[in-house]
């Protein structure tokens, strides 16, 4: 217990005394999370889209300037004709379409039912969707605003209803994922590189002629970066609730405790990486590689797994990420307790059990 | 124990690769072996499993009276360990180094303290000790090492080229050193490219391709190959040897 004491101490003295894993420890979670959580937004605003008014009424005018009043939408800069407004997508000046057909102003007078026509560049989907979306709500209020008291709303239609995000705001999906996907890259690659660095430098050598056993090594490793990490998750957190102004409806206990658990499963993964590698390189670019990839594409942190392939869909089940992007968008955002996210606990429990024992066993075997 | 190492048909295979091939030896108490052979001719398996880091396939030994095949985790505790590597925590200072080893080997406070002021006299460690050690020169950095080699007070060390790329003058005053440790009843068993070197061992033995191709008293070896000197002796042995595969 001394010596595991006595290991933990002098890797604290690395991480503090050299610049260079300080800087990654501390200063790179909190630029990725600036970073992605201002560069990924879904957020629309100012996008071009055409309105052409068949209605040619009052009503139809004020519709169309309370499109572009508010912030989403602004006007395209050619001038929309009539006869082929599709010339405004294909040229790309324009992302949306919005026809005002004849018999609006008339509708929406009586309150009867009434369709508008949109068009959208499909070509990205995500925006496409947004701008549906904001569309919908536009003309929502427009109604509420123009209807005569009593009259009842006519049908519109609303797409999606967001039930946890009534902003549609972006961030708020994405940053707490982000969390997930920096302490899983940063816990991993911390510990395959400290492991490494003594292979390369000789001292993992030195240390093992001493009467001390890779288990020992191994635990006075991983304690300081847990220690290490958990400070990362608070610090990714804090910026989260600060600059995003994420909400933590659920409990930070259960956030905490899931999230110790995550973290183990990250430096277990480094471990494993670093018995099988010999230089700090090697060992940081396949750090990368394992976890950045997986934990964006595959942990449903911007793609839903559920529109994945099969195939794919079978591989995200051990992508660690996978599950705690479910449990920290569940604690954060909705609240969810340990009755609603038990399953997606016991399965990263056992992920990071299989990985600690191949890591141990990979470690002990190769290091003598 | 009536050797400090004393090994019989020591062998080490990777698959069909014979790296260690059935070599036997024996050093006295107190004796400067020289471990000599090329590069690649098995010396540093045939160190790491006489220092408990590699189990051998095949033969038997004892290091400081410890079984080799059997107790290599007590061989640990009994013998110092210095490499060609740089084998110190460079963020570390000489100091921390020192306390850190010696915490592995499960010395208390009082002890390395205590040990830390006889080695500083007699390898002059004072002004390293407060610098962190990736800031010293290569000639310090060895010093240093020989006092975490030293620390638990072995009755062996096994040093692997431990004057590789330091200057003349001190290789000089290193090896006096080892003098000075040897007369305190200190085992050597050193390997080392350089023949002056080599000529400072009481015995020195032979390595090529995974055996010892030859042992004795340096100077007897150089009259028995009716050598100029030694290095004209290793070079004709290993030509006349030839190199088969290398």
């Amino acid at each position: 217990m001394r010596k595991i004491k006595f290991i933990a101490t002098k890797e604290f003295y690395h991480i503090l005394r050299d610049p260079k894993s300080l800087a990654i420890a501390i200063a790179m979670p909190i630029m990725m999370t600036f970073l992605y959580g201002y560069a990924i937004n879904l957020d629309i605003e100012h996008v071009t889209i055409g309105i052409i008014d068949y209605d040619k009424t009052a009503e139809s005018k004020e519709l169309t300037d309370a499109f572009y009043e508010s912030s989403y939408f602004s006007r395209p800069e050619v001038e929309v004709l009539d006869s082929d407004a599709e010339a405004l997508l294909r040229s790309s000046h324009a992302i949306g379409l919005l026809y005002i057909r004849p018999g609006f102003s008339d509708a929406l007078l009586n309150g009867r039912q009434f369709e508008l026509g949109m068009t959208i560049d499909g070509s990205d989907n995500n925006l496409s969707a947004a701008v549906l979306n904001y569309s919908n709500g536009l003309v929502f209020q427009f109604m509420l605003d123009h209807l005569p008291h009593g009259v009842e709303i006519p049908k519109v239609d609303i797409a999606t209803q967001n039930l946890y995000n009534p902003d549609l705001k972006s961030s708020h999906f994405f940053v707490p994922g982000l969390v997930a996907l920096i302490l899983m890259m940063i816990s991993a690659m911390l510990t395959s590189i400290t492991i490494a660095r003594e292979k390369e430098t000789g001292t993992m050598e030195q240390l093992l002629t001493a009467p001390v056993s890779p288990r020992q090594i191994l635990l006075g490793k991983i304690l300081p970066y847990i220690f290490l990490a958990l400070l990362d998750g608070f610090l990714v957190l804090v910026v989260a609730k600060l600059f995003f102004g994420i909400p933590f409806a659920g409990s930070q206990l259960l956030l905490f405790a899931f999230g110790l658990i995550y973290v183990a499963t990250a430096l277990a993964l480094g471990i494993l990486i670093s018995s099988l590698t010999k230089t700090q390189q090697v060992a940081m670019m396949l750090a990368q590689m394992t976890t950045l990839l997986p934990s964006v594409m595959l942990s449903g942190f911007i793609f839903p797994i559920k529109n994945m392939p099969l195939l794919l869909q079978l591989i995200s089940n051990i992508v660690p990420a996978r599950f705690f992007v479910v449990i920290i968008r569940g604690i954060t955002l909705k609240g969810a307790g340990l009755e609603i996210l038990a399953a997606q606990g016991l399965y990263l429990i056992i992920l990071m059990a299989v990985l600690m024992l191949v890591a141990a066993k990979k470690f002990s075997t190769r290091i003598a | 124990m009536s050797h400090a190492v004393e090994i019989n048909k020591l062998s080490r295979h990777f698959g069909s690769f014979k790296a260690v091939d059935e070599i036997s030896l024996t050093v006295s108490h107190g004796e400067i072996f020289g471990f000599l052979g090329a590069n690649g001719a098995g010396k540093t398996t045939a160190i790491r499993m006489l220092c408990g880091l590699l189990l051998p396939t095949g033969g038997n030994g004892t290091v400081a009276g410890c079984d080799i095949m059997k107790e290599p985790e007590k061989i640990k505790t009994k013998i110092g360990y210095m490499s060609q590597k740089f084998s110190l925590y460079g963020e570390l200072t000489g100091r921390e180094n020192i306390n850190f080893y010696g915490s592995v080997y499960g010395m208390n406070k009082r002890e390395i303290s205590s040990r830390i002021d006889e080695l500083t006299e007699k390898l002059q460690l004072q002004d390293l000790l407060h610098r962190q050690s990736h800031s010293l020169p290569v000639g310090w950095r060895q010093r240093l090492a020989l006092a975490v080699a030293l620390l638990h007070q072995p009755k062996i060390i096994f040093l692997d080229e431990p004057t590789g790329g330091v200057d003349p003058i001190f290789r000089r005053k290193f090896w006096s050193t080892l003098y000075d440790l040897g007369e305190e009843g200190i085992t050597i068993f050193v390997t080392t490219h350089y023949m002056d070197e080599a000529e400072y061992c009481g015995r020195i033995s032979i390595m090529h391709q995974g055996k010892i191709v030859e042992m004795g008293k340096p100077f007897d070896l150089v009259a028995r190959h009716k050598a100029e000197n030694l290095e004209q002796m290793f070079i004709g042995l290993i030509n006349e040897r030839g190199s088969s595969g290398a």
